[in-house]
């Protein structure tokens, strides 16, 4: 179960945050939210998390950029990550594959989608 | 080597330039008359050896066979056929084509080159939509609010046991989430039905004009009594990008002349100051044209009217929006526009009070005539006109009956309307 299981969830919309929160808290997550891309190594360099739900356009740094330096750093490179964006055509699902993305998801999303791939993305 | 069309006239030519028989250049060159003759006239092709051979009894240059406008007409007309998915094209009989058809020929590489002209502008069109970044805010910022809306709206619907907080700051995001989408749709839409940069060489002579005397504040004041005249204006007019602007500036220019007599600007001024404003009495107290004083009251100075032309097809021919009324750029206008009404009755004037379809929903009140001239008499042809003045209304009567309008169906909401032609891209 996702019970206790940490996620990172970096959206910089603070209102798509904040249901996505709720969902994932709902189903049993511990759920820490950011909104900068610039944030994120720093923070999960400082605590233990499961998932990273990273969006692809962010302030500070793209998350392209950011999981580009997460799978250069050994300790973090094996970290599991789905890529949301509100960009969903072909090569944006390609840059995010070949950035190293586990899973990828568009926006606007449905609600089951969204704990189903988390879920599975924890391995649950 | 390759050899151009038009070999065998240019052969010919040089012959008969030189004032030699074909019999004797075709024994020079160790072949028969009749050969020569086909050679000559583009029903054999001359190639190798035998150009070599010919080139040389004519004192010619093999270089003159493969370069210029003729290799040109035939590199374009083989790009034309490489283009023809779906016809077999005699490619190999290019050279015979270019030569027993010029005209033809030239035709043909010029449409090729017009295809591959608008080829470009839709590409960069294309590329437009694609990567504009002004667009693609626009549509990140809605379809952001719409994942909060959808995600959200789905908690509050499914979880019946959730906590009063928490559906109270769930309403509230999606308030504020719709307020997002509907700013950004209207962004959006006046973004797609008027603004942004255009693309080289996809906007119309039309719109190009009125670019110009937009920025010139809709007013020609060098054509008012005293002033210069539309020579001071050359400049600005030999500046327009198409000859079609040009153009069409030119009879914009002629007829504010006409104008610009017939209503002089301070009889205009002094009824408009005191208070009157209908075209109709206007035209009558100065003995002018209806449509002359629609014109002139819309590209006085300052005014505030918006002002739309059309012909009898109801083809829009020119455009001044105003920020509560934005024409549409293509395609047909809102069909309850009482500038159709007064078209299909000429002489009658038709008014209405209005209310523009969007968020604001601005209120207009709109005066419409349609005139007609007859060209050539009795004998001569129907040419109609009408004029519709705009002008936004501060506080519309309450009591009167108001007339829903809209810019075009493509990007109007109601989608009852009667008079609806298309679905709206904003119901989709």
């Amino acid at each position: 179960m996702t019970k206790g299981r940490h996620v990172l969830l970096v959206e910089d919309e603070p209102n798509i945050a904040e249901a996505i929160s709720f969902l994932l808290t709902r189903d049993g997550c511990k759920v820490t939210t950011l909104g900068n891309g610039s944030e994120v190594l720093a923070a999960l360099r400082g605590q233990q998390v499961d998932a990273l739900i990273l969006d692809l356009m962010l302030p500070g740094a793209s998350g392209l950029e950011v999981l580009a330096a997460i799978r250069a750093d050994a300790a973090l490179a094996g970290l599991p990550v789905l890529m949301l964006t509100a960009k969903g055509q072909p090569h944006d699902r390609e840059a995010a594959t070949r950035a190293g993305a586990d899973r990828f998801m568009t926006k606007p999303f449905a609600n089951a989608e969204m704990v189903a791939e988390v879920r599975a993305l924890l391995g649950v | 080597m390759p050899l151009t069309t038009l070999t065998g006239r240019r052969l010919r030519e040089r012959r008969l330039a030189l004032q030699l028989r074909q019999a004797d250049v075709a024994k020079a060159a160790g072949m028969s008359a009749s050969y020569l003759n086909l050679i000559e006239h583009d029903r054999r092709r001359a190639t190798g050896d035998v150009l070599v051979r010919l080139a040389a009894v004519l004192e010619l240059q093999l270089e003159d066979f493969t370069e210029g406008r003729a290799a040109a007409l035939l590199t374009d007309l083989r790009a034309a056929a490489a283009g023809a998915a779906v016809v077999a094209v005699e490619t190999d009989r290019v050279d015979e084509f270019a030569a027993r058809f010029p005209g033809w020929a030239a035709l043909c590489a010029g449409l090729q080159g017009r295809v591959g002209r608008l080829e470009r502008v839709v590409e960069t069109l294309n590329d437009r939509l694609s990567h504009d970044p002004h667009l693609s805010a626009a549509v990140h910022d809605l379809l952001s609010a719409m994942s909060a809306v959808r995600a959200t709206a789905a908690i509050l619907a499914e979880d019946t046991t959730l906590d009063p907080d928490w559906r109270k700051r769930f309403h509230h995001n999606i308030h504020q989430d719709a307020e997002r989408m509907t700013k950004g749709a209207d962004a959006l839409v006046a973004y797609l039905a008027g603004s942004g940069a255009e693309v080289e060489g996809a906007s119309s002579p039309q719109e190009e004009v009125e670019a110009w005397l937009s920025a010139r504040g809709w007013h020609l004041g060098e054509l008012e009594a005293r002033g210069p005249g539309p020579g001071a204006l050359a400049a600005e007019v030999a500046a327009l990008q198409s000859s079609a602007a040009r153009e069409l500036a030119g009879a914009w220019i002629a007829q504010s002349v006409r104008d610009a007599a017939m209503v002089p600007r301070g009889g205009l001024e002094a009824a408009l100051a005191r208070g009157e404003d209908d075209p109709l009495r206007i035209a009558g107290d100065l003995g002018a044209d209806a449509l002359a004083v629609f014109r002139r009251i819309a590209t006085l100075p300052g005014r505030p009217e918006g002002l739309v032309l059309c012909d009898a097809s109801g083809t829009i021919t020119f455009r001044k929006p105003i920020p509560a009324f934005s024409p549409p750029r293509y395609g047909a206008a809102c069909a309850l526009w009482p500038l159709y009404a007064a078209l299909a009755r000429p002489m009658l004037p038709v008014e209405a009070l209005a209310e523009m379809d969007g968020r604001v929903s601005p209120r207009l009140r709109l005066r419409a005539y349609a005139e007609m001239r007859h060209v050539g008499g009795f004998q001569g042809i129907e040419l109609r006109s009408a004029a519709m003045l705009v002008t936004p209304l501060v506080q519309a009567p309450v009591s009167a009956p108001i007339l829903p309008i809209g810019s075009t169906c493509r990007v109007c909401s109601r989608p009852a309307c009667p008079a609806r032609r298309e679905p709206s891209i904003l119901g989709a």
